[in-house]
């Protein structure tokens, strides 16, 4: 794996960028300590939003679901950042979380992304027999479930970064 | 399933894949070797095995997941593990409360913090330190996040530096990752015999 770890790659994390934190002050300085954390959050979205093999996910629908995750975490900012590398309207629906789906499939889908952005303690067999039921294989379901776990990680670590940014204002 | 277990425990549980993992005989070189695969090691679990579906995420995954529990600097190892306690307490996940739990106890060479913690869960009274570390961990971890600027203040009344909340949120943040993939994907049932 390539890791970044130079200062231009750090101050251009999502993460760093989307949370404001600002090179030279105190956290930006904690951050930089974190400089191979930061390069692999980084990497790992990569993983899940752009993968070389997408399996039953397209690129597309794959930042749908991150920007409706981050609207359930009500993230506009964040939200805007992947909806603008939506390029399919198809998919784009999805990124709205009042729409739920016209097909089993899409239902089965957009329900298990919610109840696990949202209610994860909630989520169980009948959520992973539900999208058995519409045809998801396996591997789709553990991608389908990766990307929604990676977007709780990356929405928290903003929210803590932006909120030690804001302290220190 | 009757043998499920939905209770914290200190007792590190089975965990039964709802879905099938990846065939270790069966895997493509690229999940051997996000799977550290090598002549001396071939012990990988049913978790790893179910995470190697999605191999170009369990490559990142795993070092990331080192570099947060276990680089040096900044905020000590057994508070990382609560802010990973803190995390899997809200998403009830009872297989990485019981590990984190476990390896807490080990580091600080008492379950005295974790007992109270599986006991009361959420409610539960600590030391200044360890109850503003542990509810920050609490209120980042719900959906949308209820972290705000008071327990900032509340981290740094207990004495943490930029460089240890640094590393709470983030080992916090990465059970909002964890539990996603540990509670989902399959559950916690009691060990056989």
């Amino acid at each position: 794996m390539m890791l970044d770890t130079s200062d231009p790659a750090l101050w251009q994390n999502t993460v760093v960028m989307q949370a404001g934190v600002r090179p030279g002050s105190d956290l930006g300085d904690a951050v930089q300590r974190r400089a191979k954390v930061m390069a692999l959050t980084q990497s790992a979205e990569v993983a899940v939003i752009t993968p070389k093999d997408p399996g039953g996910w397209s690129h597309d629908l794959r930042a749908a679901l991150a920007c409706r995750i981050a609207r359930i975490n009500r993230k506009e900012d964040l939200a805007a950042y992947y909806r603008a590398k939506i390029t399919d309207p198809a998919a784009d629906a999805c990124s709205d979380p009042d729409y739920t789906g016209d097909t089993p499939h899409d239902i089965a889908v957009l329900s298990f992304t919610d109840r696990v952005a949202a209610r994860p303690k909630d989520a169980g067999t009948k959520d992973i027999d539900a999208l058995k039921a519409a045809g998801v294989s396996d591997a789709d379901i553990v991608r389908l479930a990766e990307l929604n776990a990676f977007l709780a990680y990356q929405l928290r670590l903003i929210d803590g970064l932006s909120l030690l940014q804001g302290a220190a204002r | 399933m009757t043998d499920v277990i939905h209770k914290f425990t200190k007792t590190v549980p089975h965990w039964r894949p709802r879905v099938t993992p990846v065939v270790l005989a069966e895997a493509t070189p690229e999940q051997l070797a996000a799977l550290q695969v090598t002549p001396s090691n071939t012990k990988v679990s049913d978790y790893v095995l179910v995470l190697a579906h999605d191999v170009e995420t369990l490559a990142v995954r795993s070092p990331l997941f080192n570099a947060i529990m276990y680089d040096k600097g900044g905020l000590s190892r057994a508070e990382r593990e609560l802010g990973a306690i803190g995390a899997s307490i809200v998403n009830r996940c009872v297989y990485c409360a019981a590990v984190h739990a476990s390896r807490h106890a080990q580091l600080e060479k008492s379950d005295a913090v974790t007992d109270a913690i599986l006991a009361a869960g959420e409610t539960v009274k600590l030391d200044p330190r360890n109850q503003a570390i542990l509810d920050f961990s609490i209120r980042l971890s719900r959906t949308p996040s209820e972290a705000g600027p008071d327990d900032i203040a509340a981290l740094r009344a207990a004495g943490l530096t930029d460089d240890e909340v640094v590393d709470l949120v983030l080992s916090a943040a990465l059970f909002g990752w964890a539990n996603r993939l540990m509670h989902v994907l399959g559950e916690p049932v009691r060990k056989a015999g």
